[in-house]
This record gives C-alpha cells, sequence and structure tokens, in this order.
C-alpha cells in the first residue's frame, strides 16, 4: 500500500560515538541569539552569540569556539552537534521560499487559498486574510480522481503530467509539491508523478503529501506539503554548507538535527522533511524541562517559558511532553487561532500568548487595561530602557512593583530608569482609570498574570488535567519574575527554577532522544473489526509497517542503540469531528481486538468529558507509531539531607499582587545560596539574567543540582484549607 | 459577606468570565455530535447574574445566537420561576422564539448555586442535525411539520434526567443517539462553566456575582454610549430584494440614530412566506445588532448592556417578524441577508465604513443519498445524509477587496471536502474559486465559488437547496458593480432551483456556482497593480479585464505570459 524511500545517513556511524568521553555541542538559533552549549565529561560551558541573518552558520561557528576555549577542548574533540534552529519557521513567516509549484487534483487549485472559509476575527469589517505559500498561478491541476476509500475513479494521464512537467521545468522551478486528493489512502497517482518529474525536472525538489503528512483534510495535508517544498531548497543548502563549515573547522562529526516532535534527526532526513524543523527551538525548551523533571523524579509538570514577547506552555507527564498532530504557524493577527497556516507534522503541543516582557499595555474603551501582543522590542524597548519608549510594558511594570533592581538588571549592562516607567505609567493607563502608577502598574501586572494563566487552565480542561496536581518549571528571561504569580493562581504549590535556563533550548537538544513518528489515515469502526478488511493481522501489520518506517529512520541516526516505539490510535465516536489520542502497549498493538480499543476509548473519554455515551459507534482514524531510543537516564538529584537559612539585610519594597499591600522583600544573591541554602519570602533572588520573586506566603531552596525549588501557598490553596 | 475588591480584581475577573465562556464553547466543540457544531462552530455559549442579564458570551462562528442567547434566560426564569429552581436543575428548549430561532438549536440553561444561593446562570446552544418532522430544509408549510417541539421545561431536576422526555425526543428524530449526546455536551459544557465559576468565586472571596456584575455592565454601557454618542444624529432607510422561496423579498429597514440609542424599524418588509424562510424578530435582531457593532463597536464584548442600546421593531408577521405558527426552518437565509439591508442605510449616515454587498447567506445545502433505484443497487450502496457548509465571495470595503470564499456574517467554516467524502457516497468534483464572479470596482468584490457534486457510484441522492442571490445579485456601492450571481444546473442539462429538495439522478452531478461579492468605487480608479495581480492570479479573465478596466491587449498578454511562467 505504502513505500517510503528512506535515504541512508552516510554519517551514520562514526568511532567517536563509541568513545566513552563523549563531547557533545548543542546549538539552537534563536530570533536574536544563537545559544552555544558544550557537555564535556568535566561540565557544561554555554554562550550567548548574536544571530547572523545572512550566514546563520557564521553565529554557530563563532559561538562552537567561544564554548570550546572555555571548555579547553578542540572543535575536533567534539563527537556529536545537535542542532535546533528557526530558520525554516522564519522562511515561512517572512515568505523566505523557493520558486515552488503545486501539483493537484483538477477541481481543487485554491484549497490553500479558501483555508476554512471562515473569519478568524468575527468584528473587524477590515479584515485581511492571510496569503496562501503559493500564488494561485504557481498551482496546477491534473485530471484524476480517487474517492474516499481509495478506488480511482479518474485514472491519472501520463501525456497530461508530462506536458505539464515539461512546462514546470522550462519556468525553472526550484521545488515542486505534489498534494492529490485523498492520496493518504492511495499514493499511487502521486509516486506516478514524482517519477514523471524525476525525468523530467531533474533540477528541482519534489515533495509528496503522501511522504510528508498522509493525513486527512486537504487543507492541511497541502500546506504542510507546500510549506515542505517552499523551505526545501534553503534548507538542504543550508544544512550542506553547515556540515562543511563545521568540517574545516575540525568539527566533521555527525550532525543532527532537533524536529519539532521533540527528539532528534539525522541530517539528510531534516533535509528531506525541512518542515519538520519548524518550532524546534520551543520544543527544546520542553525537553530542558522534561529533564529537569526526570532528575527531580516529578511525573506532572506544567513548564512555563517566557521571553520578551511571548511567553510558551507546554504539560510534560512522566517526562515525556504532550504531542499534537497539527499546530498552526505564522499567524497574522494578534496571535489569534486561524490567523496563520496550519502545519500537520508530529509537534510537542505548546500554547503560545503574546505576553512577554516586552508586551506593552494599554486602556482599552471599556475601561480595561489589554497587553500585548505588541511588543516594545528591544529598541525602543520598554519605557525604563530610557531609549524613547513612551508606552508602559510588562517589564515597566515588573520595575514599578519591586521586582527588577534597577541598577542590576542584565548585570548592570542596562540601567533602568523608573522615573521614565512611572509617567508611561501615568500617562497611559493611571490617569484613564484613576489609579497611582503603582496600582496601574499592579493591574496590568495582573492583567497579564492572568492571561497566562487562562491560556494554562484551558490547555488543561482541554487536557482533562487538573493543574493543582502539577509542578511548575520555569526558565526563560521574564519567566522567574512571574511564576509565583502563576502558581498562586493556578492553584501549584511547588515551582522550580533551574540553572541555565537562558540557554534551556539548547540544553534540551543534548537530552533529546533519536525518533520519528509515523501517522496514518486509515479509518476503521470498530464494528467492522473482525471483517476481511479489517481485523486483528491486517491491523497488526498496519503497525508493523509503519514502526519499520519510523525504525528505518531513526537507525540512520544510530546503528546500534535499541530502538522503542510507543504506539497510539486516534479514536472519536462516529459522527464526532474531534479524536482522543489512546495509547497502545506493545503488545496490544502488535495483537490487537476492538473490546480492548473500545474499553481504553471509554476511559479516556471519561477522564476527559466526564461520561461516556451510550449506543454510539467508536471508530479509529488515525493511527501513530512513533520509535525512538533510549536516552540515558537522567542521574538524580540527591535529596538534600538539610536546609539552613540564610537571610539579607538587604531589603527592597515589593509589591505582593495576591493583596496590592507593600513588603519588605529580602534581597539575596543566586551565587550566594550555596546547597541547601533557604530564603524565606517575600525575597528577591538576583542573578545576572532575571530574578526569581519569592511572594510573602512561600519560601525557596537550592538544591544539588543548583535548582531552586520555591514552594508556594496560593489563595486558593489557602481558602481550600480554611 | 463579600469583602472589599479592589479595582484590579474587578479587572481580572472580567477577563476571567470572557475566559470561562470560551472554555465552555470549546467544550462543546469537542464532545457535540452535530456536523453544524463541530465542524462549523454553529454555537453558542455565556454566562449571566441572577436576574438572568448576559455578562459575557463566547465569540463562535454565530452572530444569530448573540441576541436570541442574551433573551433566553429571561424567558427561563420567567417560565420555570425561580423558586422551582434546584441545585442540579438543568433546564432545555428549542422554540423557535424563545431561544434562537428555529427548532434544530436546542438551549440548555443551567442555575449556578453558591452556597445554597442561586447566584447565576449558563446557557448555551448548539445547531442540531435532525429534529424530526420533515428533516433541515425550506419546505415546511408551517412550525410543526419542522420538527419535534420541546417547550421551555427542566431536563435534569435535582440531578435527575427526565427519562420521559429523553424517550420523545428518541422517539421523534432520525438520529437519537446523537441527539442525545448533543443534549449532554450541551449539559456538559455548562457544567465546565459552573466549575470555573466557583473557583473564580472562592479565590476572589465572593458570595455573589452582583459586584462583577455592575462592574461589567457600567463599563461596557458607557462604552457603547460613548461610541453612539459620537455619532452624528439622523435617519436614513435602506432596501435590498432577494429571492425568497417563489417570489421576491424586500427587506426595508429605517435606522436612527438617537441620544444613547440606535433603532433599527423594518417597516415595509414583505410579509411572511408560505415556506420556512421566515424569521423570528430575536433572530432578526441579532444580525442587525451584530452590523451595527461592527461598524460601530467591534471591541466591545458582547453582554446584556453592550447590546441593549440596539433596537428593533418590526411589523408582525412581516417576514423578519414571522409569529407563531409561521415555518422558520430556514431562517438564517433571510437572517444573513440582514446586514446587508442594514448597511445600505447606514453607508448613509456613516460614508466610508461599511462593505459592498455580499454573498450574504452561507451556501449551504444537504444531500440525500441511497441506493440508486432506476437500476439494480450494488450490494455496499447505503443511505446517509450529508450537510456541507459554503461561502460565497464578501463585498469589497471602503479601502479593501472583499474577501474570497469567505462568509460575511455568519463566521461558520467548511468542511474538509476528504472529510466530506468520508461521511457518505458522495464525490465533491470541484471546489475552487469562480473567477469574475466578485464584482468590479476601485475594489474588487470577494470571489464566489464552483462547487460540483454528485453520488458515488451506484447511488442517486436529493439535494435539498438553500441558497439566494440567483436573481438578485450583491449590488455593488460607490460605482463598484454587482457580483455574479448564483447559477443552478445539472450535469444533464436540467436547470435547478435555489431552494428546495431537487432529486440527482445516478450517473449526473450538480453544478453550483455560488455568487460574488459586489464591488466599491468605479472601477477606472482601481490601482493597475491590482488589476494585473487579478488577471495573472486568474481571478479574472482577459475579457473581464478589458471589459472593465482599463487596460491594453498587449498589457494583458504581457502579464498573462509572465503569470504562465510561474512570475508575480
Amino acid at each position: 500500500m505504502k513505500s517510503v524511500t528512506v535515504q541512508k545517513s552516510e554519517n551514520s556511524m562514526s568511532a567517536k560515538q563509541t568513545t566513552s568521553h563523549k563531547i557533545r555541542l548543542g546549538v539552537d538559533i534563536g530570533g536574536t541569539f544563537t545559544d552555544v552549549v558544550i557537555e564535556t565529561p568535566s561540565g557544561r560551558n554555554s554562550t550567548k552569540v548574536l544571530t547572523t541573518y545572512g550566514a546563520p552558520e557564521d553565529a554557530i561557528l563563532q559561538g562552537m569556539r567561544q564554548v570550546c576555549e572555555k571548555a579547553n577542548v578542540v572543535p575536533s574533540d567534539i563527537s556529536q552537534i545537535i542542532h535546533g534552529t528557526t530558520l525554516a519557521t522564519n522562511a515561512l513567516i517572512e515568505r523566505r521560499g523557493a520558486k515552488t509549484a503545486l501539483i493537484t487534483t483538477k477541481g481543487f487549485r485554491d484549497v490553500i487559498e479558501m483555508r476554512t472559509e471562515s473569519r478568524f476575527e468575527q468584528y473587524d469589517l477590515n479584515l485581511a486574510l492571510p496569503d496562501p505559500l503559493l500564488p494561485r498561478n504557481r498551482r496546477y491541476v491534473v485530471d484524476e480522481r480517487c474517492d474516499a476509500t481509495g478506488k480511482i475513479l479518474r485514472p491519472l494521464k501520463i501525456k497530461e503530467v508530462e506536458a505539464l512537467a515539461d512546462h514546470l521545468a522550462q519556468a525553472n522551478y526550484e521545488s515542486i509539491a505534489v498534494g492529490l486528493l485523498h492520496s493518504y489512502v492511495n499514493d499511487e497517482h502521486e509516486r506516478m508523478i514524482a517519477d514523471i518529474l524525476a525525468k523530467k525536472c531533474p533540477n528541482a525538489m519534489i515533495s509528496l503529501s503522501c511522504d510528508v503528512s498522509p493525513q486527512m483534510r486537504e487543507y492541511e495535508r497541502f500546506n504542510t506539503t507546500i510549506a515542505n517544498a517552499y523551505i526545501k531548497p534553503l534548507m538542504k543548502s543550508y544544512l550542506s554548507r553547515l556540515k562543511d563549515r563545521l568540517a574545516n573547522e575540525g568539527a566533521d562529526c555527525p550532525v543532527f538535527l532537533m524536529h519539532s516532535g521533540g527528539g532528534i534527526m539525522s541530517l539528510d532526513s531534516a533535509a528531506e522533511f525541512p518542515v519538520r524543523l519548524v518550532e524546534s527551538g520551543p520544543a527544546g525548551g520542553a525537553i530542558f524541562a522534561a529533564d529537569i523533571a526526570g532528575r527531580h523524579k516529578i511525573d506532572k509538570v506544567l513548564s512555563f517559558d517566557m521571553g520578551g514577547t511571548t511567553a510558551k506552555i507546554c504539560l510534560i507527564q512522566n517526562q515525556t511532553p504532550k504531542t499534537a498532530r497539527v499546530f498552526e504557524v505564522a499567524r497574522t493577527y494578534r496571535f489569534k487561532k486561524g490567523s496563520g497556516m496550519p502545519i500537520s507534522i508530529p509537534v510537542i503541543d505548546m500554547v503560545e500568548i503574546g505576553a512577554g516582557g516586552g508586551s506593552l499595555a494599554h486602556v482599552d474603551s471599556m475601561k480595561q487595561i489589554r497587553v500585548g501582543p505588541e511588543s516594545a522590542g528591544s529598541e525602543p524597548g520598554p519605557a525604563c530602557y530610557g531609549r524613547g519608549g513612551q508606552n508602559p510594558a510588562v517589564t515597566d511594570a515588573d520595575l514599578l512593583l519591586g521586582k527588577l533592581d534597577p541598577d542590576n538588571f542584565a548585570g548592570g549592562s542596562i540601567p533602568l530608569h523608573s522615573a521614565q516607567s512611572k509617567a508611561a505609567f501615568k500617562t497611559h493607563i493611571g490617569d484613564k482609570l484613576a489609579m497611582d502608577e503603582r496600582e496601574a502598574a499592579w493591574g496590568v501586572a495582573e492583567v497579564v498574570d492572568e492571561t497566562m494563566a487562562n491560556a494554562a487552565r484551558v490547555h488543561a480542561v482541554e487536557n482533562g488535567e487538573d493543574l493543582s496536581e502539577y509542578t511548575m518549571i520555569a526558565f526563560g528571561g521574564a519567566a522567574p519574575l512571574h511564576a509565583a504569580r502563576l502558581c498562586e493562581k493556578l492553584g501549584i504549590s511547588k515551582c522550580l527554577i533551574p540553572s541555565g535556563a537562558g540557554v534551556g533550548s539548547a540544553i534540551g537538544f543534548l537530552r533529546a532522544p533519536f525518533s520519528f513518528e509515523s501517522n496514518r489515515s486509515v479509518f476503521m469502526k470498530l464494528s467492522q473489526f473482525g471483517s476481511e478488511q479489517f481485523n486483528s493481522e491486517k491491523v497488526a501489520a498496519l503497525f508493523a509497517e509503519m514502526t519499520q518506517e519510523a525504525t528505518a529512520f531513526v537507525r540512520s541516526c544510530d546503528s546500534q542503540a535499541e530502538i522503542k516505539a510507543d504506539y497510539k490510535v486516534y479514536m472519536r465516536y462516529s459522527g464526532q469531528g474531534w479524536e482522543i489520542p489512546v495509547a497502545l502497549t506493545k503488545q496490544q498493538a502488535e495483537k490487537p481486538d476492538a473490546k480492548t480499543l473500545l474499553s481504553l476509548f471509554e476511559a479516556d473519554y471519561k477522564k476527559l468529558f466526564a461520561r461516556t455515551v451510550e449506543g454510539m459507534e467508536v471508530e479509529v482514524t488515525v493511527w501513530s507509531v512513533n520509535a525512538f531510543t533510549d536516552v540515558p537516564a537522567a542521574s538524580p538529584v540527591m535529596p538534600l539531607h538539610d536546609t539552613h537559612l540564610i537571610s539579607s539585610d538587604k531589603t527592597t519594597d515589593l509589591l505582593d499582587p495576591a493583596t496590592g499591600h507593600m513588603t519588605k522583600a529580602q534581597i539575596v544573591k543566586r551565587s550566594a545560596m550555596d546547597v541547601g541554602g533557604y530564603v524565606a519570602g517575600p525575597a528577591i533572588i538576583v542573578e545576572d539574567e532575571t530574578s526569581v520573586i519569592v511572594p510573602p506566603s512561600g519560601h525557596i531552596i537550592n538544591q544539588q543540582d543548583g535548582t531552586l525549588i520555591m514552594g508556594i501557598s496560593s489563595s486558593s490553596v489557602t481558602d481550600k484549607k480554611e | 459577606m463579600t469583602k472589599h475588591i479592589s479595582k484590579v480584581a474587578y479587572q481580572v475577573m472580567w477577563n476571567r468570565l470572557i475566559s470561562v465562556v470560551e472554555e465552555q464553547a470549546q467544550a462543546l466543540i469537542r464532545t457535540a455530535f452535530s456536523t453544524s457544531v463541530r465542524e462549523a462552530g454553529d454555537l453558542s455559549a455565556g454566562v449571566y447574574n441572577q436576574q438572568g442579564l448576559m455578562l459575557a458570551q463566547a465569540v463562535t462562528g454565530t452572530p444569530g445566537h448573540v441576541n436570541a442567547m442574551a433573551d433566553a434566560v429571561g424567558h427561563f426564569i420567567r417560565r420555570i420561576g425561580y423558586d422551582a429552581m434546584k441545585q442540579g436543575d438543568v433546564y432545555i428548549t428549542n422554540d423557535p422564539w424563545e431561544g434562537t430561532g428555529h427548532k434544530h438549536d436546542i438551549t440548555i440553561v443551567t442555575p449556578s448555586f453558591h452556597d445554597g444561593k442561586l447566584i447565576g446562570f449558563f446557557a448555551c446552544t448548539a445547531h442540531v442535525t435532525d429534529i424530526g418532522g420533515r428533516g433541515f430544509g425550506a419546505d415546511a408549510n408551517d412550525v410543526h411539520e419542522e420538527g419535534l417541539y420541546i417547550p421551555i421545561m427542566k431536563f435534569i431536576s435535582a440531578g435527575v434526567p427526565d427519562q420521559t422526555l429523553l424517550a420523545l425526543i428518541r422517539g421523534n428524530v432520525r438520529e437519537p443517539q446523537q441527539l442525545v449526546g448533543d443534549i449532554y455536551a450541551l449539559a456538559t459544557c455548562n457544567d465546565i462553566g459552573h466549575r470555573r465559576l466557583m473557583t473564580m468565586m472562592t479565590e476572589f472571596g465572593l458570595s455573589d456575582l452582583e459586584g462583577v456584575s455592575d462592574f461589567i455592565l457600567s463599563h461596557s454601557r458607557d462604552a457603547t454610549l460613548e461610541k453612539i454618542n459620537a455619532l452624528a444624529k439622523g435617519t436614513a432607510s435602506g432596501h435590498m430584494r432577494i429571492d425568497g422561496y417563489d417570489q421576491p423579498i424586500d427587506l426595508h429597514v429605517t435606522l436612527t440614530i438617537e441620544k444613547d440609542r440606535i433603532i433599527s424599524d423594518w417597516q415595509g418588509t414583505s410579509g411572511i412566506d408560505k415556506k420556512g424562510i421566515n424569521v423570528p424578530l430575536v433572530y432578526t435582531k441579532a444580525y442587525a445588532c451584530y452590523a451595527l457593532k461592527c461598524a460601530i463597536a467591534p471591541e466591545i464584548p458582547n453582554n446584556a448592556a453592550s447590546l441593549a442600546p440596539f433596537e428593533i421593531t418590526a411589523p408582525e408577521n412581516s417576514i423578519v417578524n414571522a409569529i407563531f405558527p409561521a415555518p422558520v426552518a430556514l431562517r438564517h437565509v433571510i437572517g444573513h441577508m440582514v446586514p446587508d439591508a442594514v448597511y445600505d442605510a447606514l453607508d448613509k449616515l456613516l460614508p466610508d465604513i461599511v462593505p459592498a454587498e455580499g454573498a450574504g447567506c452561507l451556501c449551504n445545502f444537504q444531500v440525500s443519498l441511497r441506493p440508486r433505484t432506476d437500476a439494480p443497487a450494488p450490494q455496499d450502496a447505503v443511505r446517509s445524509e450529508v450537510l456541507t457548509f459554503n461561502s460565497g465571495g464578501s463585498g469589497a470595503r471602503p479601502t479593501l477587496d472583499g474577501m474570497n470564499a469567505t462568509a460575511f456574517p455568519s463566521g461558520v467554516m467548511t468542511m474538509p471536502v476528504e472529510a466530506t467524502e468520508q461521511v457518505g457516497p458522495v464525490v465533491i468534483w470541484r471546489k475552487e474559486l469562480r473567477p469574475n464572479s466578485g464584482g468590479a470596482g476601485k475594489y474588487r468584490g470577494g470571489l464566489g465559488q464552483y462547487m460540483d457534486v454528485g453520488p458515488r457510484e451506484g447511488h442517486e441522492c436529493d439535494i435539498s437547496a438553500m441558497f439566494d442571490r440567483v436573481d438578485h445579485p450583491a449590488r455593488g456601492r460607490r460605482g463598484g458593480q454587482a457580483g455574479l450571481p448564483t447559477e443552478l444546473v445539472r450535469s444533464d442539462g436540467v436547470k435547478m432551483k435555489g431552494k428546495g429538495k431537487q432529486f440527482l439522478p445516478h450517473g449526473t452531478v450538480a453544478q453550483m456556482s455560488f455568487p460574488g461579492g459586489a464591488g466599491y468605487g468605479d472601477p477606472n480608479e482601481r490601482d493597475q497593480g491590482d488589476i494585473r495581480r487579478d488577471l495573472a492570479l486568474g481571478y479574472i479573465t482577459a475579457d473581464h479585464a478589458k471589459q472593465n478596466y482599463d487596460i491594453t491587449d498587449e498589457e494583458i498578454k504581457q502579464v498573462l505570459d509572465a503569470a504562465q511562467k510561474g512570475e508575480v
């Protein structure tokens, strides 16, 4: 039914991989900074260098030299490089891809332009819809058609395809996407077209929808395939350039890529399916949090990553981040759902909120405070930077509330001006709401924290989870300033602030397994189970075929390690449009039966929606296999035997947002907290990159690994006890 | 006693309530069975204070539910009475006049108790696939033919579901399990809202919703009145003629902007139709209000206070104020046209704000498939009902082109063709943009779309059409041209009607061209770059370009040659 060409990676084996003294390099190219982390048997070193847009590999080499020097090694000592990048995402957002054509089924030329035919903002008469990735004149059709069961209704005409291929070659298309209706069931026509294109358009790169994203729903599948084709020439050339440049520096070790699903894949797979690199940076952050969770033996974690413009939230259970099959990138309208484009690939399920340190606040016509998604950016930056920013940003609120030390922001490199913050708050918030600057700043901080808390609550409910059972792991520049209040709002009583949080994603890359997930849309009603079409053998064979496919990808990264697999089916009541993931054990996937599937589905459905529905047919829509290697177990952090009180004479006024009252908070340097050091709230733990706020009801203890663990008794928790 | 609440806390609580209703709506989308809810977003959810005043409502795909939902809880309080309301109760109705306009919408209301005291309500509404009767379509002669009627009553009484009611419902509809599943999904959605509200009350130490309710309503009222009072006072009339079922319908509206309110009066509008396209007033009010809010106060969220200044009057038994027992199943067809009629008047009072006319109503149709009867049908032939939602083009705006194949005023989503074809033995042969259908203008109307639909091999079907703008295409504004009308034909040449059930024999295909939006402003003023782009992308053909715009044959050839090479 399906055949997938798996390319053998030339860098699959290396003697260096087997040496016991592994030196590994993690590289995360972000929008502003390129983070480089090196781990050697003697420890970890990291650096941040400015991203070099023209040739991103320049920043990598610069960073590599810096960390090598710090670690006292040379590039040729490195045994493995793991790389994640926003380049793929940025190319989609900035529309910097190749000249790309789409070949699709006649009658469906406009699928990616018609989208869902709806408006993502109901009340805006001047709404502008996002442009499709390919303009209409680059979208071509062929007369062919399959039905929903895979039966061919109109056979493909070879002559027609050949003529089209000649035309595309003449027009010098660099990349061609092929997406035909129902190709997730029957890929025959797409492969026939690929064969013809290979002959007629030898210079163009080809992406087939049955390979890139074999899932039902044409808009998502076509768009994903086009996105892959669109960035393929760019990413392929970047990746091969990078490999050469690294080799020239002596780092001729294998290079692997972080993918959106939270695992790593070979350079060749990445060049073939570059769309899987989208969102790889944030995925690294989630893996970083998962690793910390493992070391501290915490099963239920809410990771909270807040930077300058956005905050990201992810649920992590048993050290495994939640995943999804589709997500949206390049949102064009206030981070609004539907204003971007769908990408259907396995991805770590993250909620992104337009709220960060630079997010700007204003008062709307209802006299309500609004924060974000507009951001002050780094230029002019928040008003307190004194670089001409006039509008109050979240960082300004943090400053006025006492959370930031104006003389020691970013290690003292950026002096903060409270007067400017005050003026901004007075003009834009305070005067409009009859509040003084401090109350206005309190309002802004509360609104931004509430916005993030609401997003976290909705995400938890959608996953049938109760956040009061969760522990938060906070990282990113602004997260430790807001984590405690967020915990209070969510009823979370424990929060971890790991060290090295500023380069969390790059560290996360070094903790990720080799992995590859295969998904198939094959409809099966449970009542059909046992028929000729669907029975235990057929389903087991489908799983086996997918396992083989996914395993082959992982094998191309690591020729020896044991490869394991997770099995999932997506199920729903017939008639519903929303499937829920149901996990199967290896035994259940090898010997599937309808009764087990039904009982697993009902248990999960009940957990999510409180009740099952009597008498309704149940069906499977998508089958999924994730193949992965085991990551060496995280070395557990030894529990503390005892703690000792640390206190500081240095204090500052800090607002307690739960009550609105000012408190005297002690200021303690993070570097002054030794292992077992205990600081009672209210307190501010300061470090170069950020400050950790400990509320009056909380305390914080430094652990063996330098992680700070904060205990918080939230207001709702207190109320419950009363 | 409620403790002192800070201004900041009220800000946070308003945010929280809006998040609660959005979450309520999401829960419904994920648990509902009806295609219309889960794929298209045809639902609504809201939270109310103890008096039944709406405090927040989820922004979903259907403006038609806005005012209807705002009014519904008042009807429940009146019918059931505070004294009879107990903790654990859930109430239900599908009354078109006290719910949301037709029997296919089920409304569920749940009272919220805190420490044994009734402090508010949650309500939600969803469009269900079937409610019995003739099935979803325009063909009924009165409301009794349109399906089972559920008056306002208790569905769950102190935690115990009414089994008699459930048995009656099951016995009267075509998909009983689905419908009962949907009713429970609605009840669950209110439960989720209630639980979140209780957490909020504990967190802020509230004993009732009075304080937060006053805060929300007074700020919303002030903001809305400020917007209205900033407008020039005046009166203007608008008119639009549309197809109707058998005979054209005239929509007449007079808008009056006064201090503190805007009144839309529908005097002069056609009387009720014999067929099920009549509109209960509450639904007309919803779309009139939606149109005005988009133009005047788009950022103010919907609640009792922000909706109140938009008033409506219409003669009884005009088509926009149909009273019992008029058939109303397809009230959306006329309802979706209400904004364009309102804008015809508003444009005279507030120039340069509103768009030109668009496709208006959604281009929906239901296909009833069965094994072919003209010859032996194959063994595996089946019966199936398939409902689809599709959009024509929207009207051009004062500074922007109209949107291609994008609904306005409705905001519901279309279904993927691959998903529709999984539902039943139907083949959608074509679903793509319709060139030249957007009216020419300084700003072009949005393009409509083509859809070709037929039964799969071995089957035949009926297609229930719910289209308008066959005889009355969208009209342009300020010199903009009209959009192309709806055109319907069977592949064997038989002409099709815009409304009602029609037969598609085995082997035939319904070839449907959905309407485009109208243009805005003089086509001669259109930007040359925009004309060339439209031509290059095939939004307009060479002939259309030559007819409507100032462009030479040579220029056309140049553009088309470049486009052919994939240049943009």
